[in-house]
């Protein structure tokens, strides 16, 4: 409501001012005609309380002209009786325009203030990313360099073991270097505005299988275990994002959990909406920091080097982007269960009939 | 046989330098720095295939890909940097033979220049076609895995078929639906997913794990058979 009256700064002016007028020529024999000019000029303050200086100084000269005209004997002209009523009149005008200024320059800096506060906020995030990010990229990239560098300069002195080492750390961090780049591509996706959902008819099962296939070798140091309902419906959703949702899931299972242990994929589709879970027998998240995990470049305390603290994040904003939820809970033994809810459509299509 | 002559069309200097290097060897390889450069190199002397990435600076590599395909027949391979499906599948639909978005393994470039040249000079494959142990005679419109007769549909016969002849070769899901269904099935995707999965299931060793039907998120399938 007051929303809307302050997205109609004019409107609501003449609203109140108009009231006001109205109930003061109910009772003006009572007060006055001089109390009425006190209860306009209250108007025009609690106006210059919430709109802009334009509507507020026209709201002041109005109801000084409503106050004359109205009010002032003799009524229903402009003319003024007395010097003294002049005198008010002008004063009337001047307080009310003296408040409309006031009121205005006194909301414009609370509102610089809180400009201020908002841009600190932001130069302290951006100063945690970049810390983030300067970490992440330059480990790889230091390696590539010093790498590239030793072979280039030592060449013939180095041995064939060690030529064969730097050629394999230029690649595993050329690996982990584009990984970054494709997390913080995803990010300024989301994070750009002109993001956009493509359905299509997706085959979980493959998908599924797909995403664990992309994470060998790492996840065959892992028991894996997917489970799927033989009924199974295609589903509408975006192939793309729910592939990088559940990869970005295993993977952080793979980052954060010792080897040997599961990590469980099932999918299910009931009252039309795509469940998908991903969990580990690791030792779960500390209960204090689950709320967070989500949050952008939250890494939890203690946890391994590595990744930047955007997968996540991404996750959820991708899964948010569909229209979906999803959620986070240490299991009753061990090991913690990410649950994805995705609303969408499913097409029975098995076995078509096509002779 | 004389080698076959590559031009490659990439605005990056270093990725010429890597692309010549890794191509030198095996062909004949020549660069260009600009959209312009390129057309005018393709025109005097037309290579046996292209190499052209999509962001050059002086034109839209879109309409590159289809300024060259008003004369150009041979295979153009599209280097891309956007990682955007639709931009593959437009370019795809436009006339390119293949794609690889950057960064991609050197391996897999080779991999699909020599699929793109002998897609180009055998366009006949003769009436019996053999990947692994999967034998696909399309003469009889029969397919044996392991000695075994394969029971398949009429449609599943068709969409092997088609995806077999283009070996290697990336088909997007427009174009298979088109192909195998008709025109009026093109936006009808849930039918090609429900007939793969029916596809690897029969011809697979592994369904889950298929490495012959190979999908190529967003795009479409690519068959496989080495």
């Amino acid at each position: 409501m007051v929303q809307w009256l302050k997205e109609r700064p004019y409107l609501s002016s003449l609203m109140l001012i108009g009231g006001v007028t109205l109930l003061c020529l109910g009772i003006h024999n009572l007060v006055g005609y001089r109390v009425v000019a006190f209860m306009l000029l209250v108007s025009v303050s609690i106006l210059a309380l919430f709109l802009d200086i334009r509507p507020v100084i026209m709201a002041a000269l109005g109801s000084a002209l409503i106050w004359d005209f109205l009010f002032i004997p003799p009524r229903f002209t402009f003319s003024i009786g007395s010097t003294e009523d002049g005198l008010l009149l002008l004063t009337y005008f001047i307080i009310a325009l003296i408040h409309a200024v006031l009121t205005y320059k006194i909301r414009d800096v609370q509102k610089k203030v809180r400009e201020k506060e908002a841009r600190e906020g932001q130069v302290k995030f951006y100063n945690t990313l970049l810390n983030s990010l300067s970490h992440e990229l330059r480990t790889p990239i230091t390696t590539i360099i010093g790498a590239a560098d030793n072979l280039l300069t030592l060449r013939q002195g180095l041995s064939e073991q060690d030529r064969e080492e730097l050629l394999h750390s230029i690649a595993s961090a050329s690996v982990r270097l584009n990984q970054q780049v494709e997390n913080l591509l995803s990010m300024s996706r989301l994070e750009s505005g002109v993001f956009q959902v493509r359905r299509d008819w997706v085959d979980i099962r493959e998908l599924i299988h797909r995403c664990v296939q992309r994470l060998e070798p790492a996840i065959n140091k892992y028991r894996q275990a997917i489970f799927i309902p033989d009924n199974m419906p295609l589903v509408k959703v975006d192939q793309g994002l729910v592939e990088q949702m559940i990869h970005n899931l295993i993977s952080n299972v793979i980052q954060h959990t010792p080897e040997g242990t599961d990590v469980i994929v099932r999918a299910d589709y009931a009252d039309g909406n795509l469940t998908l879970t991903v969990s580990d027998t690791g030792k779960g998240f500390p209960e204090a920091e689950i709320g967070m995990v989500f949050e952008k470049f939250y890494r939890v305390k203690g946890s391994r080097p590595g990744g930047t603290g955007l997968g996540l994040s991404i996750v959820k904003g991708f899964v948010e982007a569909q229209q979906g939820r999803i959620s986070l809970r240490n299991l009753p033994l061990s090991g913690a269960e990410f649950t994805i809810e995705l609303p969408a459509e499913a097409s029975y299509l098995n076995g078509i009939k096509n002779e | 046989m004389s080698k076959a002559s590559i031009l490659i069309i990439d605005d990056e200097l270093q990725i010429r330098r890597l692309l010549t290097i890794t191509l030198h060897g095996d062909f004949v390889v020549s660069e260009a720095a600009t959209a312009k450069e390129g057309m005018l190199m393709a025109a005097s002397h037309p290579p046996d295939l292209v190499l052209l990435d999509l962001g050059l600076p002086d034109e839209n590599g879109h309409d590159v890909l289809r300024h060259l395909r008003e004369w150009y027949n041979h295979p153009i391979i599209i280097l891309s940097a956007q990682t955007s499906e639709e931009d593959i599948v437009k370019a795809l639909d436009a006339g390119a033979s293949d794609y690889l978005v950057k960064p991609f393994r050197t391996g897999e470039l080779l991999a699909r220049i020599r699929t793109a040249l002998r897609k180009s000079t055998t366009a006949d494959h003769g009436p019996v076609m053999t990947f692994g142990n999967l034998v696909i005679d399309f003469a009889a419109r029969k397919v044996t895995k392991e000695n075994v007769t394969v029971k398949l549909t009429a449609t599943e016969y068709s969409l092997l078929a088609l995806m077999a002849r283009n070996e290697g070769r990336v088909l997007t899901h427009q174009h298979l639906l088109r192909e195998v269904w008709g025109p009026s099935y093109v936006q009808e995707s849930q039918y090609l997913r429900v007939f793969v999965a029916q596809l690897r299931k029969k011809i697979e060793a592994d369904p889950n794990r298929p490495s012959l039907i190979l999908t190529e998120s967003g795009v479409g399938y690519r068959f496989s058979g080495t």
